[in-house]
């Protein structure tokens, strides 16, 4: 178990990398976003992560299944334009074959975005997420977030179910974290 | 051997073969391989030739075989991969040979029928029957081992070079517009379980 004492000292990214490592959660395949880029760096640095940044979101879904299947569990990092390009895979592969899809989704085109785009984006992630009855759940405070990802992650290996964690911009941002 | 096995013909310049009997020569010589059947016919005649419980098959997803047979890859290092792939479905995913190149698995080989169409949909024709050169690409992606099939014997080598031979290779395979040899069982959750038990380790 995670000690909420230390847990609360440290900053959101370095306790992501701490409750990956806790689920023996060790591939992680990324198509960048700002948000993410200390998460990012983390990974890269430490040598217990195999990461790999393919071309598409799609094919870091399709990593992350194939290691499933051959008994490594994985994670996608993805920003929500990213997420918007899955829900064929999500659909025909993930769900279908009950794959423990587990992605990590910045969510970008709310509070305070200025790009038009990204916020009509946005606005698909949660619909498609609903249509599609994917465990999801936004995370905005940093005191929830052992609690909440621990069991998330937990969920989507016993259910064999795809589990969408979305960061919200009160969790990564509020502490003027890159915009 | 190497030189020999992969050359620079052109895709003009390859035999057209069948891909249900390709597909049967290629799993006639596995043993414990894990094989990952894409989209389309390819993964009907992984399927006809013969039910191995270490395939794979895609029921969707087109254009992913190449990444889910890298991430067995890369989860296993020790087993050797093998994806199939068509022609069609590679179009669609073209970075993946990028990724493939830069991860540089070992284990894992790449073979795409090309027919030139997508068949399974109506046989509409695919941008390799008119001026994509597939194995061009992957060459160009970074995967050096990369060679067109030039007839079925050197399609044998080059699947014993898959079984031996070290780092990714992609091979293309031109093949005809003959019907699949079977259809796909489309159990999804039974495709996985009998594939998990099958590559546990
Ligand atoms: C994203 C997406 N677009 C279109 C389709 C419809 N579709 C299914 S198989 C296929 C053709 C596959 O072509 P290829 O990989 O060349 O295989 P072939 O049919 O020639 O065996 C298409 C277009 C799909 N399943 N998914």
């Amino acid at each position: 178990m995670i000690q909420e004492a230390v847990a609360a000292a440290d900053t959101w990214d370095a306790a992501v990398v701490r409750i990956l490592k806790a689920n023996k959660v060790s591939l992680v395949t990324y198509v960048p976003d700002k948000v993410l880029a200390p998460l990012i760096r983390r990974l890269h640095a430490d040598e217990y992560f195999t990461v790999i940044n393919p071309a598409r979101e799609e094919e870091a879904v399709g990593i992350v299944s194939g290691a499933y299947l051959a008994g490594v569990r994985g994670i996608v990092l993805m920003q929500t334009s990213g997420f918007a390009t899955l829900p064929n895979v999500l659909a025909s592969l993930a769900l279908p074959f009950q794959i423990p899809l587990l992605m990590m989704v910045s969510e970008r085109g709310t509070l305070g975005d200025h790009q038009l785009g990204q916020a009509i984006v946005c606005s698909t992630l949660r619909p498609i997420l609903e249509a599609l009855r994917i465990e999801h759940f936004a995370i905005e405070r940093r005191e929830d977030l052992e609690f909440v990802a621990d069991r998330m992650i937990q969920q989507a290996f016993a259910t064999q179910a795809p589990a969408a964690m979305i960061l919200s911009p009160l969790l990564t941002n509020r502490a003027g974290a890159p915009a | 051997m190497q030189d020999t096995l992969f050359r620079t013909l052109g895709r003009a310049s390859a035999a057209v073969m069948n891909r249900a009997a390709l597909t049967r020569h290629l799993t006639a010589k596995l043993a414990d391989e894990a094989v990952v059947g894409g989209i389309g016919n390819t993964h009907f005649d992984l399927w006809a030739a013969g039910q191995r419980a270490h395939n794979f098959y895609m029921l969707g997803s087109m254009g992913l075989a190449i990444p889910i047979a890298l991430g067995v890859a890369i989860a296993q290092p020790k087993r050797r991969v093998i994806a199939l792939e068509g022609d069609g479905s590679l179009l669609m995913q073209l970075g993946a040979l990028g990724t493939v190149a830069s991860v540089r698995p070992a284990n894992l080989a790449i073979f795409v029928w090309d027919n030139g169409a997508y068949q399974i949909t109506g046989s509409q024709a695919t941008l390799t029957a008119s001026t994509v050169d597939l194995v061009a690409m992957a060459r160009g992606a970074g995967i050096a081992r990369s060679t067109w099939a030039e007839d079925e014997t050197h399609f044998d080598a080059l699947v014993g070079e898959a079984l031996t031979g070290s780092g990714p290779m992609f091979v293309g395979a031109r093949t005809d517009n003959a019907p699949p040899a079977g259809v796909t069982e489309r159990d999804p959750s039974r495709i996985r379980i009998r594939f998990m038990d099958a590559i546990k380790t």
